[in-house]
């Protein structure tokens, strides 16, 4: 398909080399942020398609954790290195779960869906901090990503990593902004406004409920995996609901406007946060909470809607978009 | 058999501590339909304050036995003022906006509760024994349980049944269940619904905290108990159906005695085996076993 590339995409494109600049010029912990943060950003990326439908998913750490564990035990036990590997391991993994779980989540909206996929991601933090071959509670490493038998050290292999995660979660972004702009993208809007109507119009809600958190799911073990070769460890805790809870925050924050949104969302979180623990470690949650209170009352469609809502009023007043969740 | 026993009495003990931290959850959400995850919240302030008195009070070296009037006047205050607050201060504003944004509403609660919960207590833990061995214990085929214990499945008995028939004998009660059946007639009639809304959610809060009071002698109170008890109560109320009372208390019986078979037969299970029912109670019932009868209103 040759289609034209949107404003979003061309914005994604010019960000892919600066990002990959500021890996030599600004400071290395600095850059670490940027990096990790691309990783949860693409959570929240799952995140914020499903609720595109309507749908919030409380229980996405789980395919976060499932893409970190299935790179790490391949790496434990088969000896891997090789970051396509790795990565393909993750990917696999959440296809085939999200797959089959699939069919009974589909069936469930609202706040039962909410529930559902948080039970199941902490059936799987139950299951992970209770076996000892993969560490319990503590988790486990993983090895030093190698490239096609090429295993670089120290600094070249921090910079190889960084650039690689850019250009894959860069992908990603773009990728996802064709599905949202998809026959089931455009499906999903209509989910959340009226599910019975898609219905009538003949229309499978199910597929398209399905075919979206298979793609969330996939996402997000990507990202589960980009986050945590640079950390070199894995635990559970990567799919407790508070982890999973963050990621709804930030798609909170961002909205759903825009797909650029949760990345830049989640690294400003995370930059955030690192001063917040550092000043008063016992009120950052009490930020986060007031926030998130905030955003909802005052910015139902997110920060990213201060930014486009001036220029949609410029075009039509009052344009009557539904606020999400309605 | 001795097992058996054993699963029994534990498998009871868990249903009780379940039922009193989740009945206020379930009837929060039967009524405003606000499914509040703030209910963790609620369940460690009053696990704290609860502990945090029976320590002031022991440290004086008064009869041990007034300590569990402690309990419940921790768990009264606590959630009371809490419920309350959160009521009137945020909640109010949001009534009729779509019940999945209530649950973020109520996410956000719950953050800031906890670090609230940490300023006025710290980050250490509180441990107050005393009430829990005061009475000592009895043995059931050799197993020595705490009297505690008992008293414990007593109070969620009593809470159950005082709930019942509050709910279906008395005036308030049926009234109750006129807001539930249909807010906008019962507005219509001229029942208070806001005053219902408001009542419900400081006894629901209440609840929480009575759930949290009752069990800190039995736990080191620290924090993270709220993020460990709204799962569980999640899952007790979604396999009961959610708003619904006697569900809540079959659903505390199914995943408390799911948790005690699963520590006495196979330890490594204790933590996924309760969601492991929940997720087969949904699989074959979509919404629980006593899920409220709903007319889709297009």
């Amino acid at each position: 398909m040759t289609k034209h590339l949107d404003r979003t995409e061309i914005g994604l494109l010019v960000a892919l080399p600066l990002l990959i600049c500021i890996a030599f010029v600004l400071p290395k912990w600095i850059v670490n942020y940027v990096h990790v943060s691309m990783g949860t950003g693409l959570v929240a990326l799952g995140v914020m398609i499903q609720m595109r439908a309507g749908l919030v998913s409380f229980g996405q750490g789980l395919y976060f954790c499932v893409g970190g564990y299935a790179a790490g035990m391949t790496g434990k036990f088969l000896g891997v290195t090789d970051f396509f590997v790795l990565l393909s391991a993750g990917i696999a993994a959440a296809l085939c779960l999200s797959f089959v779980l699939g069919f009974l989540l589909r069936r469930y909206r609202e706040i039962f869906y909410a529930m559902l996929s948080l039970a199941i991601s902490m059936i799987l933090f139950g299951l992970l901090s209770s076996t000892e071959e993969l560490g319990s509670t503590d988790g486990f490493n993983l090895p030093t990503a190698s490239y096609f038998g090429w295993s670089p050290t120290g600094e070249t292999a921090r910079l190889t990593l960084y650039t690689l995660t850019c250009f894959i979660a860069i992908g990603c972004a773009i990728a996802l902004n064709r599905f949202l702009k998809s026959r089931v993208g455009y499906v999903n809007e209509a989910i959340r406004e009226n599910e019975l109507r898609v219905e009538y119009l003949g229309t499978s809600a199910h597929n398209a409920v399905h075919l979206t958190y298979v793609v969330a799911a996939v996402v997000s073990a990507i990202g589960g995996v980009l986050w945590a070769l640079p950390l070199g460890h894995v635990d559970p805790e990567m799919t407790n609901w508070t982890t999973s809870g963050q990621f709804v925050f930030v798609s909170i924050l961002s909205g759903t406007g825009n797909i650029a949104a949760p990345l830049i969302g989640t690294f400003l979180l995370e930059i955030i946060r690192v001063y917040a623990v550092e000043l008063s470690p016992n009120t950052w949650q009490l930020i986060l909470g007031s926030v998130m209170l905030f955003t909802i009352i005052f910015l139902p469609k997110g920060l990213w809607s201060l930014i486009t809502s001036k220029q949609k009023s410029s075009k039509k007043i009052g344009a009557s978009a539904p606020k999400p969740g309605e | 058999m001795l097992t058996a026993i054993a699963i029994a009495v534990d498998g009871l003990g868990f249903a009780a501590w379940l039922f009193l931290s989740s009945v206020g959850l379930t009837l929060i959400y039967g009524v405003m339909r606000i499914l509040n995850i703030a209910h963790g919240g609620f369940y460690a302030l009053g696990a704290y304050s609860s502990a945090w008195a029976i320590g002031l009070y022991t440290a004086t070296g008064s009869p041990v036995a007034f300590s569990f009037l402690l309990i419940p006047l921790a768990a009264l205050i606590a959630g009371g003022i809490a419920g309350l607050l959160v009521e009137r201060g945020i909640l109010k504003f949001m009534y009729g906006r779509d019940e999945v944004l209530m649950v973020l509403v109520t996410y956000a609660v719950f953050l800031i509760l906890e670090d609230v919960t940490k300023l006025i207590w710290g980050t250490e833990s509180y441990i107050a024994w005393q009430p829990a061995f005061h009475f000592g214990t009895v043995e059931i085929v050799g197993i020595p349980y705490t009297v505690y214990k008992f008293l414990i499945i007593g109070t969620a008995l009593l809470v159950g049944l005082s709930l019942f028939l509050v709910l279906n004998k008395t005036r308030v009660g049926k009234l109750l269940l006129v807001v539930i059946e249909d807010r906008e007639i019962s507005s219509a009639l001229g029942i208070n619904v806001t005053l219902f809304f408001s009542v419900t959610f400081v006894v629901g809060a209440i609840l929480g905290a009575l759930g949290g009071a009752i069990t800190a002698p039995e736990i080191s109170v620290s924090p993270g108990i709220g993020a460990e008890i709204i799962v569980l109560s999640f899952a007790v109320i979604v396999i009961g159906g959610m708003g619904s009372i006697g569900g809540a208390m079959i659903g505390a019986v199914i995943v408390g005695f799911a948790r005690a078979a699963s520590v006495h037969l196979y330890p490594p299970a204790e933590l996924f085996s309760i969601y492991l029912v929940m997720a087969a109670v949904l699989a074959v019932k979509p919404y629980g076993l006593f899920a409220l009868a709903e007319s889709r209103k297009i």
